[in-house]
């Protein structure tokens, strides 16, 4: 599968989940991105996104249990999988590789 | 306050019928608490969003599969299938056996119809710019003429100033009809027909040569290509090319002698002209240039022999060289004021099968046979399918058990009907198989029955191997998408549960429907051929109004008829010998104009030249007068006739005395005198009525020899003819034929309707037997408990058959009532109704079909109700 690699808001969605922990389930996962990035999320995004997170092995799965507000309906807890925290070890190191190529000049005055 | 809380329920519903049931719960439940907070902005607009949002979740990945089709793998069951389709015929042998025999025989015709259009399909492929090459068809219309007559053939004139003057073309070629002569070389002599065809015919045509240069071989005059086997005829050895070869037959055209110069392969069967020889145009030309005057070779209106082909170059549309012909056609037409001619083109792989045109290169066929035959055979094999159809619904109880199984290990509907149809195909794909060893037993005499005087073998070619799996595909389908669909459509839990409640007779008025169909189709051939056959026994035994009975007419092949009459009369049981032109009432006609006083009134006559003797010896009936007074010499000029009433009145004579010395005007300026005036005879076939008709005298017209024979040893006095024959004319074979035969053979066309109706009325009938059969033994079994109990009760076994076969007959009834006046009105208005002399269709030949179809059924259905009847009761109810 070509999808080995993950795309920037895939990595936002996965690291979100992995900061969640336990608490990790749609709406929380959409509050949380909103919140730390400041940009406006909508929930179709990220549901696409663990759509295809899920089906590429990063996270797995379960229900909870059901609650009032959302008219007696189980939440989808989602958890990150090895493979998932393996690759996202892996974009932090090819970034890594990458920042310690540029010389310090480039960034001279701004740091 | 809760229900206000909740998002519209049709929003919800419809999320949860789009959606995938395994993401369902949880999306649901997120688009719930997102509702929930919104509800703090308004619940319109919470609403709203959620409506906005459901909406948006309508993704590839979000929609729910279709269930069929996504658990349907048509191959997974195979296997499965094939097993229970194969175990279930084995099981009932009699009905798969009727199923099977009754598709094959329908299928023998499917195939032969299959074979035969294919065949008719590849009619000259094997040209190569087939698609290219275009003939040039002519319509004339003659002033005196109601009707244009559409002919395949046109004028050398057109051939040629297309050659001179149009550059739109690449090839053309002109070819012209009866070039027959006899060849002889050395002590050999061989008759052989062919056409005349100009230079270029090699380079429009793909025929090979086997010898010779194409650019040449029929450049020169009275030069001839013989084909292969001809040449094999010929010259056992040694090249025939350049050899000279003397002509009997052409001398007209001073063709006496000529040179081969070409060899080319015997036509393939598949085309649509065939030759034994060629010879060059350039003869006829060469001949009709030192004609004086207008030859009647190359004249613009001589458009009745001869047939141009041109072939197009590439890219090139046909309205152009149509403009052009149209622009030449009215160029000439001015010049003329007696007839209308106009041109059109006809591709060459359109010419078998093609449109309806007279004067053909050779034999066509019409695409209206064609229709008519593929409806034939179609209707053939419907009902060949419908007992299928039929017997699988009847018994449809028997597997019903195996389909609530299946239902229950979790067989879809698409499943089950698959299985069906399957097993549907699987006996249509046996059926085919014993189809065509059927096909192979009969093809034989189908092409004798059928295709006489076509160029057809019937041949087995791989491409078919494909088109009969098609047809078997398509059989199958077709007789097995009703039971299939009805037993696919079986609940399993009733089924089961409580087989009993099941209806035992479901389907039951589509399967009457059905058998009303076959039974109707049955009657109306029947009838249908028993029209046929009669109005054929009408047509041969029709009263003439002269004899033909014991006359053996012997064609004279251009002997002197005066040398061979005086040897035949040296045979002691020919008792009269007469000579004539033509034979009437045969179909053959001849014809000529005809004046009395008035020079302006011309009637167009038929006539035939006869001798003296052959009024007496075919017994005509005169009113006044009598035969000619003495015969003609060889090159004396026709000086009296002998008319029929019709020309009489015509002309307004008043009685048939005043008539005798009166002088007509015939054959142009020819005068001749009336000796005799002859009651009206039918001298055209029956179908046509009497017309003004002439006998005139010309020894030169004479084709036939009439000898009355005394009946007797026929065998012995035939050798005796034939050795007088030898003794006369080596070269020809003795060709004699009774009268009567000949005229039969004038009918053959009603022989074929018959033929071929009486075929088809067979084949209905042998399957709606069969189907009958099938369902009167299924309903026997199943009322068989009702029928020991009725019998236990005291009744008989008369009254027994007769409520077994009491919903037969009401179907009989049914089917003949419909059966009998649409045949009737069928062949009274579209069929008999242009005849002038036609049997009337009475009540015996109406009930012929009725009787035999009631007769059949009552054989089969009395056979199955006699044999439940006669069973002990007790052995049937012994068990209960």
């Amino acid at each position: 599968m070509k999808g080995t690699n993950l795309g920037e808001f895939e990595e936002v969605v996965l690291l979100t989940i992995a900061s969640l922990m336990d608490e990790a389930y749609s709406v929380n996962i959409v509050d949380e991105i909103e919140k730390v990035t400041g940009r406006a999320t909508k929930l179709g995004v990220v549901h696409a996104v663990l759509k295809r997170l899920e089906d590429k092995g990063y996270i797995s799965s379960e229900l909870g249990e059901p609650t009032k507000e959302r008219g007696g309906r189980r939440k989808r807890f989602f958890k990150i999988s090895h493979s998932g925290k393996v690759s996202l070890l892996k974009a932090r190191e090819q970034r890594d590789q990458l920042w310690n190529t540029i010389p310090d000049v480039v960034f001279e005055g701004l740091i | 306050m809760s229900r206000q809380e909740t998002p519209p329920k049709w929003l919800d519903r419809l999320l949860s019928w789009y959606c995938r049931p395994d993401l369902l719960e949880d999306l649901q439940g997120d688009l719930h608490e997102y509702y929930h907070r919104n509800l703090s902005r308004g619940r319109f607009r919470a609403n709203f969003i959620y409506l906005i949002d459901v909406l948006k979740f309508f993704r590839p990945y979000t929609i729910r599969r279709n269930q069929t089709l996504h658990s349907f793998n048509p191959f997974f069951m195979l296997g499965n299938y094939f097993k229970t389709s194969v175990r279930s015929l084995a099981r009932n042998k009699v009905f798969s056996a009727i199923n099977i025999v009754g598709l094959a025989i329908s299928m023998s015709v499917g195939i032969l119809m299959i074979t035969y259009i294919n065949e008719l399909l590849s009619f000259d492929k094997f040209h190569q710019n087939g698609n290219r090459i275009y003939r040039i068809l002519t319509t004339y219309k003659g002033i005196t003429n109601d009707e244009s007559v559409d002919l395949a053939s046109t004028s050398i004139f057109i051939g040629r100033r297309l050659q001179e003057d149009y550059t739109g073309i690449e090839q053309l070629t002109i070819l012209r009809r009866n070039f027959s002569a006899d060849l002889k070389t050395g002590s050999k002599i061989m008759s052989a027909e062919g056409l005349w065809a100009s230079e270029n015919f090699f380079d429009v045509f793909d025929f090979e040569l086997v010898a010779g240069n194409p650019a040449t071989v029929l450049h020169d005059p009275k030069s001839i290509v013989i084909t292969e086997s001809l040449s094999k005829k010929l010259f056992k050895e040694g090249e025939p090319i350049g050899r000279t070869i003397e002509l009997v037959g052409q001398e007209r055209y001073g063709f006496q002698s000529g040179t081969i110069t070409g060899v080319v392969k015997d036509p393939p069967a598949s085309s649509h002209m065939q030759f034994e020889m060629l010879g060059s145009l350039s003869t006829l030309e060469h001949y009709a240039a030192g004609q004086e005057g207008e030859s009647f070779l190359t004249s613009y209106n001589s458009v009745w022999m001869n047939y141009v082909y041109v072939l197009l170059p590439e890219n090139q549309r046909v309205d152009v060289i149509k403009k052009h012909l149209d622009q030449i056609a009215a160029e000439e037409g001015e010049k003329y004021d007696r007839f209308f001619i106009s041109y059109e083109l006809q591709n060459l792989l359109e010419i078998v099968p093609g449109r309806d045109l007279s004067n053909q290169i050779g034999p066509t066929v019409r695409w209206n046979m064609i229709y008519l035959l593929v409806g034939l055979t179609l209707i053939v094999i419907l009902s060949a399918c419908f007992n299928y159809t039929n017997l699988s619904i009847a018994r449809s109880l028997r597997r019903a058990k195996e389909v609530g199984i299946r239902k229950v290990v979790g067989a879809g509907r698409a499943h089950i009907l698959t299985q069906f149809v399957f097993e549907a195909i699987l006996v249509a794909v046996v059926a085919l198989m014993m189809g065509y060893g059927l096909f192979l037993l009969i093809k034989q005499e189908f092409i004798y029955l059928f295709f006489q005087n076509q160029e057809i073998t019937l041949d087995f070619q791989w491409i078919h191997l494909i088109y009969f799996m098609a047809f078997a595909l398509v059989i199958g389908v077709a007789a097995g998408i009703l039971p299939s669909a009805f037993l696919s459509g079986l609940k399993a839990l009733k089924v089961l549960k409580d087989p009993g409640s099941m209806k035992l007779f479901g389907g039951m008025s589509l399967r009457r429907m059905l058998i009303v169909f076959q039974f109707t189709l049955s009657i109306g051939f029947i009838i249908g051929a028993t029209i046929s056959y009669k109005q054929y026994q009408f047509a041969v035994n029709f009263d003439l109004g002269f004899e033909t009975k014991n006359i053996l007419n012997v064609e004279l092949q251009g002997n002197d008829a005066n040398i061979l009459m005086s040897e035949f009369l040296k045979i002691p049981e020919v008792e009269g010998i007469s000579m004539s032109g033509m034979l009437p009432a045969t179909g053959e006609v001849w014809g000529d104009e005809a004046k009395y006083k008035d020079p302006m009134d011309s009637v167009s006559i038929h006539v035939n030249y006869v001798s003296k003797d052959y009024l007496g010896l075919h017994q005509f009936e005169f009113l006044a007068g009598g035969t000619f007074p003495y015969d003609l010499k060889k090159d004396e000029d026709t000086k009296f006739t002998i008319i029929n009433e019709r020309l009489m009145r015509r002309f307004g004579m008043e009685s048939p005395q005043e008539a005798l010395g009166e002088v007509l005007t015939v054959d142009g300026s020819k005068k001749v005198q009336i000796v005799g005036v002859v009651k009206d005879f039918q001298h055209q076939r029956i179908t046509e009525g009497h017309e003004p008709f002439a006998f005139l005298q010309g020894y030169e017209d004479y084709q036939v020899l009439n000898l009355k024979v005394a009946s007797g040893d026929m065998v012995g006095f035939m050798t005796k003819l034939e050795a007088v024959w030898k003794a006369v004319d080596a070269v020809h074979p003795f060709r004699a034929e009774f009268y009567d035969d000949k005229i039969q053979k004038a009918y053959t066309q009603y022989q074929t309707y018959f033929k071929v109706i009486g075929f088809l009325a067979f084949l209905a009938i042998s399957i709606a037997a069969l189907g009958l059969l099938g369902m009167a033994i299924f309903t026997t079994e199943t009322r068989m408990k009702e029928i020991s109990i009725r019998k236990v009760l005291g009744a008989t076994e008369k009254h027994l058959i007769y409520i077994l076969s009491r919903g037969f007959v009401v179907m009989l009834v049914v089917a003949s009532l419909i059966a009998v006046p649409t045949t009737y009105l069928l062949f009274e208005h579209m069929v008999l109704n242009d005849l002038a002399n036609r049997i009337v269709v009475g009540p015996l030949e109406l009930l012929s079909g009725v009787a035999v179809i009631f007769a059949v059924s009552m054989l089969t259905i009395g056979w199955q109700t006699a044999r439940a009847a006669r069973t002990n009761p007790a052995e049937m109810l012994r068990d209960e």
